[in-house]
């Protein structure tokens, strides 16, 4: 049951979304939310909905997945949308109740807030979904490398990254392993209100965290048994490289992002 | 030089709680292990033989006497890096020492610290993984495979520091047999066709039959030393120490008391057979 969380979950393919640079991609998703708060009309939305679609098609990823990743966030949305609706102040009420009122303009901005949200959590997922955590990590690292200058500890931070991400599968098994150690000791997860099935994860949560430490100490071990000193003077068995059709989607994307300016600009 | 590792009168202690004397786990230990030789250390627990082997590449340093590897002095910082690239160490859960979640990545840690260029990585990478059969296996996740399998990842990504010597720190206590026979054949063949040093800490006494010298640890220091057949051949003297002996030798030692003059260093099965067969015959 716990073995199908969707957190950055990563589909292997080969296509050209699979393919790109993961720095590239990391770039198109900050030029995507960019432009996604650029937007400010229906014909910009279009645009970048249609925009959307097209990645989702190169990607062969299904739509059903990348709908499934919305889930977790439906509550969001819809509080975002319904607070929008009906406390947007504005002209031409159509609709009023107590304080609440829903106008023209709330209509538009609540369409807007939902459409914003729905496209940037598909957009970003639609990153994760074609990129491996390791060499979205290996991006991150690779893209933020200049701020090292600034003592900011790049490499240590996507090395916990990458090491979290590693863990995860394992610590959901040995998760499972203890819910049923004690679940054969007569412990009950499924019944009870909501304070009694919290109380009842406090038994899985100590011996977890416990191990989790013990994890930890002979990971670092092993590590350092392995020569393991920081960043300074690591090589990489993979190395990033640009290629033309990464200077090809990025030229795409900051044309898309002027687009959806200039139909800003244009009033529209 | 051929040793590969020298201990001095090694003495090691655990920090103990305050105002309680530190136990010592190591009480002074002097041993040569040569190159290219395979060692097994055995010992029951808390006899020293975990704390022994952490002290062969730096993880934990003496706190009276000397470990040289290769001549090196592991008390000296500068030196530990070179140290740990000659030393490599596997230890008992794979999945605690597995660094990345592509197999390849895995292997490719060590030399990526080393700062080994990139072409000369993937080869490393390559050879580390056809080394222990797991090539097949490059671009899998290590969480899907067997302990076996994991374990062999694991001596993978030491194999390719190129180590002169692999300690393993019972590697195989967390596996099921066929596991362990995958581990154990695999670094059998590391030993017998790279000349790799090997150092297998375990309480499995079987797992001793085939090394050329078996160490047998208790209480810190070394109680035995000799080959498999030498060491195994002290019935009495191993079981006080807490130690099984292996089902042949144990048949052997009954066989004796019972009157049947036979020899008691016949380790394996046919060995063991044949000197029964021959004792009867005569």
């Amino acid at each position: 049951m716990l073995k199908d969380i969707t957190l950055g979950q990563y589909f292997p393919g080969n296509t050209v979304a699979h393919r790109l640079d993961p720095r590239t991609k990391i770039l198109l998703v900050v030029l995507y939310i960019t432009a996604l708060f650029c937007a400010g009309s229906f014909a910009a939305y279009g645009l970048m909905a249609a925009v959307l679609a097209v990645c989702v098609r190169v990607s062969r990823v299904g739509l059903r997945a990348l709908v499934k990743g919305l889930k977790p966030v439906l509550f969001i949305i819809v509080f975002t949308g319904l607070l929008n609706l009906l406390f947007t102040p504005g002209e031409g009420i159509l609709w009023a109740w107590g304080p609440f009122h829903v106008t023209e303009t709330g209509l538009r901005n609540a369409a807007f807030m939902v459409l914003r949200i729905m496209l940037l959590i598909m957009g970003t997922f639609l990153m994760t979904y074609t990129t491996s955590p390791i060499s979205l990590t290996d991006g991150l690292e690779r893209l933020l490398s200049g701020l090292k200058r600034f003592h900011v500890p790049v490499h240590e931070l996507t090395m916990i990254m990458s090491i979290a991400l590693r863990f995860i599968p394992t610590l959901i098994e040995e998760t499972d392993k203890i819910m049923s150690a004690q679940k054969a000791r007569g412990a009950d997860f499924e019944s009870g209100n909501l304070m009694e099935k919290a109380r009842a994860l406090v038994p899985i949560l100590v011996p977890l965290f416990i191990s989790a430490f013990r994890r930890a100490d002979e990971l670092a071990t092993a590590m350092e048994c392995r020569c393991y000193h920081g960043g300074e003077g690591r090589t990489k068995l993979h190395v990033l490289q640009y290629q033309r059709r990464d200077y090809a989607a990025l030229t795409l994307g900051v044309l898309i992002l002027a687009g959806v300016i200039a139909l800003r600009a244009c009033g529209l | 030089m051929s040793d590969m590792i020298e201990t001095e009168s090694l003495r090691f202690a655990y920090p103990a709680d305050e105002g309680q004397k530190p136990v010592y786990a190591l009480r002074g230990v002097d041993l040569t292990i040569e190159k290219g030789s395979f060692v097994v250390v055995l010992g029951h627990n808390g006899s020293g033989k975990s704390t022994l082997a952490k002290t062969f590449n730096a993880v934990l340093l003496p706190a009276g006497g000397k470990v040289y590897v290769e001549g090196m002095d592991t008390l000296d910082q500068s030196l530990l890096l070179a140290i740990r690239q000659r030393v490599g160490m596997v230890f008992q859960n794979p999945d605690n020492q597995i660094v990345a979640n592509v197999v390849e990545e895995d292997v490719a840690f060590a030399p990526e610290n080393l700062g080994v260029p990139t072409e000369e990585i993937r080869r490393r990478v390559d050879d580390a993984l056809k080394a222990v059969g797991m090539d097949e296996f490059v671009t899998h996740a290590p969480h899907l495979l067997s302990g076996g399998q994991k374990q062999r990842i694991a001596i993978a990504g030491v194999i390719a520091m190129e180590p002169d010597c692999v300690v393993l720190d019972e590697a195989t206590a967390m596996l099921d047999p066929v596991g362990r026979r995958e581990v154990l054949s695999t670094v059998h063949r590391l030993n017998r066709e790279k000349g790799i040093t090997v150092i297998l800490i375990t309480h499995h006494m079987d797992e001793a039959e085939e090394a050329d010298r078996v160490i047998v640890m208790n209480d810190g220091r070394v109680e035995l030393d000799g080959t498999p057949a030498e060491v195994f051949r002290q019935v009495t003297r191993l079981r006080r120490l807490g130690l099984t002996v292996p089902d042949t030798v144990d048949l052997l030692d009954r066989l004796r008391r019972e009157g049947l003059e036979v020899p008691l260093d016949a380790l394996s099965v046919e060995d063991c057979a044949a000197a029964i067969a021959e004792t009867v015959r005569s």
